[in-house]
């Protein structure tokens, strides 16, 4: 009962500060590849992505057990769809990827604002103060 | 799983020597725009990076994980027709008076040269940025 605290003691935050992470990771790409002809920008749809992390699959641990039913994991990764298209092919919108770029880094700040209170807390029920 | 916040330093990267092979060559076609030669076949083309993303992880070094950022495929010349001159005085000059211009357009080039450290701008806020939120995940252990 006592370890509860400690297992869950950051809760949701944990994952989602990994799922922040992400899409930091995809904002970043998109913008890498702002001049590259035929690049579709995507982002991450953050509902999906953690609830994918929170699944768990079966997975074949003895080469005797049957192949499960494959069933695709959805990763969470979706194309953007351009305002304007462009003549190279490309979908990346620099001003749509900075807003969203200066907003998933707010959005991970939080997050950690969330972790660092959680932390806080955790050591003040220690101190016993 | 990897640290994503690592390999968003890895992508930035490549962008910014995408980039600046780009500025590279906006800079040597701007050199060479009153290059003049003595036939067509050696007349100076303007010259322009073509970019590709780097989608296959095998491509990547495993200690710097750049997949997702972008690299230089391939340098293209610029289709534009070269332009030819009749000056005999001159000493590139073939045996019709004519000498062959470079197909550098200035105006177009430091449009080039504009968008190109636009880009290198926006990948650097994004290293910064990623530099802060770093830190700040480092702050935690000292909450």
């Amino acid at each position: 009962m006592a370890m509860n605290i400690f297992n869950d003691a950051f809760g949701i935050h944990e994952r989602a500060l990994q799922v922040r992470s992400q899409r930091l990771e995809v904002l970043a790409k998109n913008i890498a590849n702002a001049d590259t002809p035929n690049y579709k920008a995507q982002d991450v749809d953050f509902k999906a992505m953690l609830q994918e992390s929170k699944k768990e699959y079966m997975t074949a641990t003895n080469d005797k057990h049957f192949a499960g039913i494959e069933e695709g994991p959805d990763n969470g990764m979706r194309y953007r769809i351009p305002f304007n298209n462009s003549f190279d092919g490309n979908t990346v919108e620099i001003s749509v990827e900075q807003a969203q770029f200066g907003k998933a880094a707010g959005d991970y700040q939080a997050t950690l604002q969330f972790l660092q209170d959680r932390i806080g807390g955790i050591r003040k029920a220690l101190k016993g103060e | 799983m990897m640290n994503t916040i690592d390999s968003v330093f890895g992508i930035a990267g490549t962008a910014l020597n995408s980039q600046l092979v780009r500025m590279n060559t906006t800079a040597s076609n701007l050199a060479n725009a009153a290059t003049v030669a003595s036939s067509e076949k050696d007349a100076f083309r303007a010259k322009r990076p073509v970019f590709k993303a780097l989608l296959d992880e095998a491509s990547t070094n495993a200690a710097f994980p750049t997949e997702g950022g972008v690299k230089v495929d391939h340098i293209a010349d610029d289709p534009t027709p070269i332009r030819s001159l009749y000056d005999p005085s001159n000493p590139a000059a073939d045996k019709d008076g004519m000498v062959y211009l470079s197909n550098v357009n200035e105006m177009q080039e430091m449009v080039e040269m504009m968008a190109s450290s636009r880009s290198y701008q926006n990948n650097v806020e994004v290293v910064n940025t990623a530099k802060q939120l770093m830190s700040r995940t480092l702050d935690l252990t000292k909450a």
